[in-house]
C-alpha cells in the first residue's frame, strides 16, 4: 500500500489545509487497517472469553463436594450390640437412619425413606461409621458429627445438572430421593463444601467420581517435568552453542540444522511411538513410568529448546565476540563471559515454553500407558516417583474425559482448570526470569 | 593537503616491528589481499588509507588473527612480529592477541560495569596478583585511555551509558590493559563527532610512545595528522607505502595521487 510515483505532480499541489485525494485515500487505507486490526483482536478476545467462561463453568464445580454433615451420638451400648450382629454395618446404618430422621423431624420435616435410597445418596455409611468408632472409641457417648461425602448424582441435582424432568429413575437416583434431597438442604444437614480431595485425592474407581482427585497425576506430571529440565536444557543449550559458536558452516552442519527444524514438527504421537519402542520394548524402563513420559517429552522439547536458544544466541551482536576476541580472549571465554549472559533471558523463555508445551501433552503418554492408568496411590519416595507407575494431568484429564460416568465430565473439567493453572503460573515465571536477566544497557 | 606539522615532524628509522611478506588473504573465491609486503616500524603510527572495499580492514585482521573467526577466509604468505611467524602452527591465536590489540570501528565495550570493561582482559590473562593491583591497572589504563577524569566517579556505570566518544576511548583503555606491544585500530573515528575524533586522534599520538599503531582511515586529513607512515591499498594490492609527507606531497604511483587529490575513491 505505498504508493510512490516518480513521476511530477501533474496539477499544482493544493494548500496544507485541504488534503489531496491521495492523501485521503492513503487516510482512508490506513483507518480501514486499523479496523481490521481491532477486529482481529475483538475476535480472539472473544474465542478467549468464550473459552474461559465455558471451561469455569463446567469445571467449578469439580472444586466443590456435597456433603452430608450430621451429627448425633452413637453410645457404648449400642456400639455393643452392634458389634455383636452379624451385619454390623448395617447395625450403623439403621443408627445413622434414625439419627437423620430424627433431625427431620425435630426441623418438621416429614419424608418417607429407606435403607435403599440413603444408599443411593452416600452409599454405606455404616462402613465410615465403624471404622471411625474403632479408631476412637473414646468418642463413644459423645456428639460425633459425621461429614460424608454425597454420591455424584446428588452433586449433580443440586447444580442442576440433573432437573425432576429430566431424571429417569435408576438404581442410581429415583424422583422419590430428590423430595429427601430438598429436605435435608432445608434442614442445612446437606451443603456444599470444598473439595480437597479433588487436588490432594488420587483417581477412584470408574464409578466413584465423587472421590476423584488428581493429585497423584500433579506427582507425576511433576517428576516427568524434572526428567525433561535436567535432561532437555542442558543438552539443549550445549547443542545449540556448539551449533551456533563453534560448528563450522558446512553441509553436515546444515543438514542437522535442518533436521532439528523438522524434528520440531514431528506430531508429538511419533515421540510416543518412539518411546514404546526404545524406552520401554527395547530398554525395558516400566510402563507408565513419569521416566518415560519425561524422556518422550524430553525428545519433543529438545527442538524448542534448541531453537530458541539458538535465536537468541544468534541476536547477541557479533560485536560483542569480537571484542572479547580482541583482547584475547579464547571463543569458549568470549561465549560464557558475554555471549551466554546476553541470550540468558531468550533461553529461559525458550525452555520454560518448552516445559509449558510438554506439560500439556496427551499424545506421546497415550502410547507409554499413562493414559488409561488408574493413578490411586501416591508414589512412595523421590526415586520411585520416577519408576512407580503414574499418570499425569494431561493424561489423567483424558482418562475421566472418556469414563462414562457423567460425574467424570466435571472432574476432567476441573483437571483442565488446574492444568491451566500449573501453565499461567509456568508462563508468569517466562515473563518474570525475562525481566530480570535483561540488561536494560 | 599540506600540513606543515607533517614536514616538520622528525621520522628517524626504528626498529620494525610487524613485517609482512606477500601476503595473500581469500575469502572464498575472492582474492582480497595481493602479495602485501610491508615493514611496519616500532612506536610508530602507520595508516592505511584507500578506497572502501580495498581490503584494509582485512589486512589489519591478519596482523591479530581475527580473520580466523571467519570461516571462508584463507590467508598465505608471512607475517612476522618481533621476527616471530604468527602463523606458525604453533602460536596459539588466543595469546597474539593479548600481545596484539585492536580496538573496533564500532565502539562495542562489553554490556558491564566501566572498571570492569578494563578489568576483563587483565583478569582471564592473570595480571594482576590482587584487587588493588587489579585497581591500578584500570586506573592506569583509563588514564591512558584519557577518559580516567570523566569516569573515576562512575566505574560502576555501565559503559554503554557512555557517549559514542567515551566508548571509544573506553575501548582504547580495554585494549592498553593487557599490555600490548601492538594496537590496531579500524577507523576508530568513523563513529565519532569532530571533538571526540580530535581527542581520540591526540590520544593515539600519545600511544605512540609505547606501541607500534597502525590505523585504518578513511580520512585522508587524519592519516596526514596522526601518522608517520602511511600505505595506500587498491584493490587488494598496497600500491605505495613510506613517509606520510612524502605520501601526501609527493607521490610515486598515479593512482596515489588520484586517490588523494579526490579523484578516485
Ligand atoms: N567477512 C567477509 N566475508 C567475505 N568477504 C569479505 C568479508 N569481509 C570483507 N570481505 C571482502 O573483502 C574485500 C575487502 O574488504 P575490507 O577489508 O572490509 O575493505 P575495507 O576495510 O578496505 O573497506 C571486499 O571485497 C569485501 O567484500
Ligand atoms: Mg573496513
Amino acid at each position: 500500500m505505498t504508493d510512490a510515483s516518480l513521476s511530477p505532480a501533474a496539477a499544482p499541489r493544493a494548500g496544507l489545509i485541504a488534503t489531496d485525494a491521495r492523501t485521503r485515500k492513503r487516510n482512508a487505507a490506513e483507518k480501514r487497517f486499523r479496523a481490521y486490526g481491532i477486529c482481529a483482536i475483538g475476535v480472539g478476545l472473544l474465542f478467549l472469553v468464550f473459552l474461559f467462561t465455558s471451561i469455569l463453568r463446567s469445571g467449578l464445580p469439580a472444586f466443590t463436594q456435597t456433603v452430608i454433615d450430621i451429627e448425633f451420638t452413637v453410645t457404648q451400648e449400642q456400639f455393643d450390640t452392634a458389634e455383636g450382629k452379624m451385619l454390623k454395618t448395617k447395625e450403623y446404618e439403621k443408627l445413622f437412619i434414625a439419627a437423620l430422621e430424627g433431625q427431620l423431624q425435630e426441623r418438621g420435616l416429614e419424608v418417607a425413606f429407606d435403607g435403599k435410597a440413603i444408599q443411593r445418596l452416600v452409599g454405606k455409611p455404616g462402613g465410615t461409621i465403624r471404622s471411625y468408632l474403632q479408631a476412637n472409641p473414646d468418642r463413644l457417648g459423645a456428639p460425633i458429627s459425621f461429614e460424608l461425602a454425597a454420591a455424584s448424582r446428588v452433586d449433580g441435582y443440586l447444580n442442576g445438572r440433573i432437573t425432576r424432568d429430566s431424571l429417569v429413575d435408576s438404581r442410581f437416583l429415583q424422583a422419590s430421593d430428590l423430595d429427601l434431597i430438598d429436605a435435608l438442604q432445608q434442614a442445612d444437614i446437606i451443603k456444599g463444601a470444598f473439595n480437597w480431595n479433588f487436588i490432594t485425592g488420587t483417581d477412584s474407581g470408574v464409578d466413584n467420581p465423587g472421590g476423584a482427585g488428581l493429585g497423584a497425576s500433579v506427582i507425576g506430571s511433576f517428576f516427568m517435568m524434572l526428567v525433561v529440565l535436567f535432561l532437555s536444557l542442558p543438552i539443549g543449550v550445549a547443542a545449540s552453542i556448539y551449533l551456533e559458536e563453534f560448528a563450522p558452516k558446512n553441509r553436515w552442519t546444515d543438514l542437522i540444522e535442518v533436521n532439528i527444524s523438522n524434528l520440531a514438527a514431528v506430531p508429538s504421537i511419533v515421540f510416543g511411538i518412539l518411546g514404546l519402542a526404545v524406552f520401554i520394548q527395547f530398554a525395558g524402563l516400566p510402563q507408565s513410568a513419569p521416566l518415560v513420559g519425561g524422556l518422550v517429552l524430553t525428545l519433543m522439547t529438545l527442538p524448542t529448546i534448541i531453537i530458541s536458544t539458538r535465536a537468541s544466541l544468534a541476536a547477541v551482536p557479533p560485536s560483542i565476540r569480537d571484542a572479547a576476541l580482541g583482547v584475547g580472549a579464547s571463543k569458549m571465554q568470549s561465549v560464557f563471559h558475554h555471549v551466554l549472559p546476553l541470550a540468558m533471558p531468550g533461553i529461559l523463555t525458550g525452555t520454560i515454553i518448552g516445559l509449558a508445551q510438554a506439560l500439556g501433552e496427551t499424545a506421546p503418554l497415550l502410547l507409554i500407558g499413562m493414559v488409561g492408568f488408574v493413578a490411586r496411590e501416591y508414589p512412595e519416595g523421590f526415586l520411585s516417583g520416577f519408576t512407580d507407575a503414574n499418570s499425569a494431568m494431561p493424561a489423567q484429564i483424558y482418562t475421566w474425559a472418556s469414563r462414562a460416568d457423567p460425574g467424570f465430565y466435571e472432574k476432567a473439567w476441573g483437571g483442565i482448570i488446574i492444568l491451566l493453572l500449573f501453565l499461567i503460573t509456568m508462563n508468569a515465571i517466562a515473563v518474570v526470569l525475562r525481566r530480570r536477566f535483561e540488561r536494560r544497557w | 593537503m599540506n600540513d606543515m606539522r607533517i614536514l616538520e615532524r622528525d621520522v628517524d628509522t626504528k626498529e620494525v616491528k610487524i613485517a609482512a611478506r606477500d601476503v595473500q588473504v581469500y575469502y572464498g573465491t575472492n582474492h582480497a589481499i595481493k602479495d602485501v609486503s610491508v615493514d611496519i616500524e616500532d612506536k610508530t603510527v602507520t595508516a592505511f588509507i584507500g578506497p572502501s572495499g580495498c581490503g584494509k580492514s582485512t589486512f589489519l585482521r591478519c596482523i591479530n588473527r581475527m580473520n580466523d573467526t571467519i570461516d571462508v577466509c584463507r590467508v598465505t604468505g608471512d607475517i612476522r612480529i618481533d621476527n616471530q611467524d604468527i602463523y606458525d602452527p604453533r602460536v596459539d591465536p588466543v595469546q597474539l592477541r593479548a600481545k596484539v590489540g585492536m580496538v573496533f570501528q564500532k565502539p562495542n565495550p562489553f554490556p558491564k560495569s566501566i572498571y570492569d570493561n578494563v578489568a576483563y582482559g587483565p583478569r582471564i590473562h592473570g595480571l594482576a596478583r590482587n584487587k588493588a593491583d587489579l585497581d591500578d591497572i584500570v586506573e592506569k589504563s583509563l588514564r591512558r585511555g584519557a577518559i580516567w577524569d570523566e569516569v573515576k566517579d562512575r566505574l560502576n556505570a555501565p559503559g554503554t551509558g557512555l557517549s559514542g566518544g567515551q566508548q571509544q576511548r573506553l575501548c582504547i583503555a580495554r585494549a592498553v590493559a593487557t599490555e600490548p606491544e601492538v594496537l590496531l585500530m579500524d577507523e576508530p573515528c568513523s563513529a565519532l563527532d569532530p571533538i571526540a575524533t580530535a581527542q581520540i586522534e591526540e590520544l593515539i599520538d600519545e600511544l605512540r610512545q609505547s606501541y607500534s599503531v597502525v590505523i585504518v582511515t578513511h580520512s585522508m586529513q587524519q592519516a596526514a595528522r596522526v601518522s608517520q607512515k602511511t600505505a595506500f591499498f587498491h584493490l587488494g594490492n598496497l600500491v605505495e607505502y613510506g613517509e606520510t609527507g612524502t605520501i601526501f606531497t609527493n607521490p610515486v604511483d598515479p593512482r596515489t595521487e588520484s586517490y588523494i587529490t579526490g579523484r578516485i575513491g
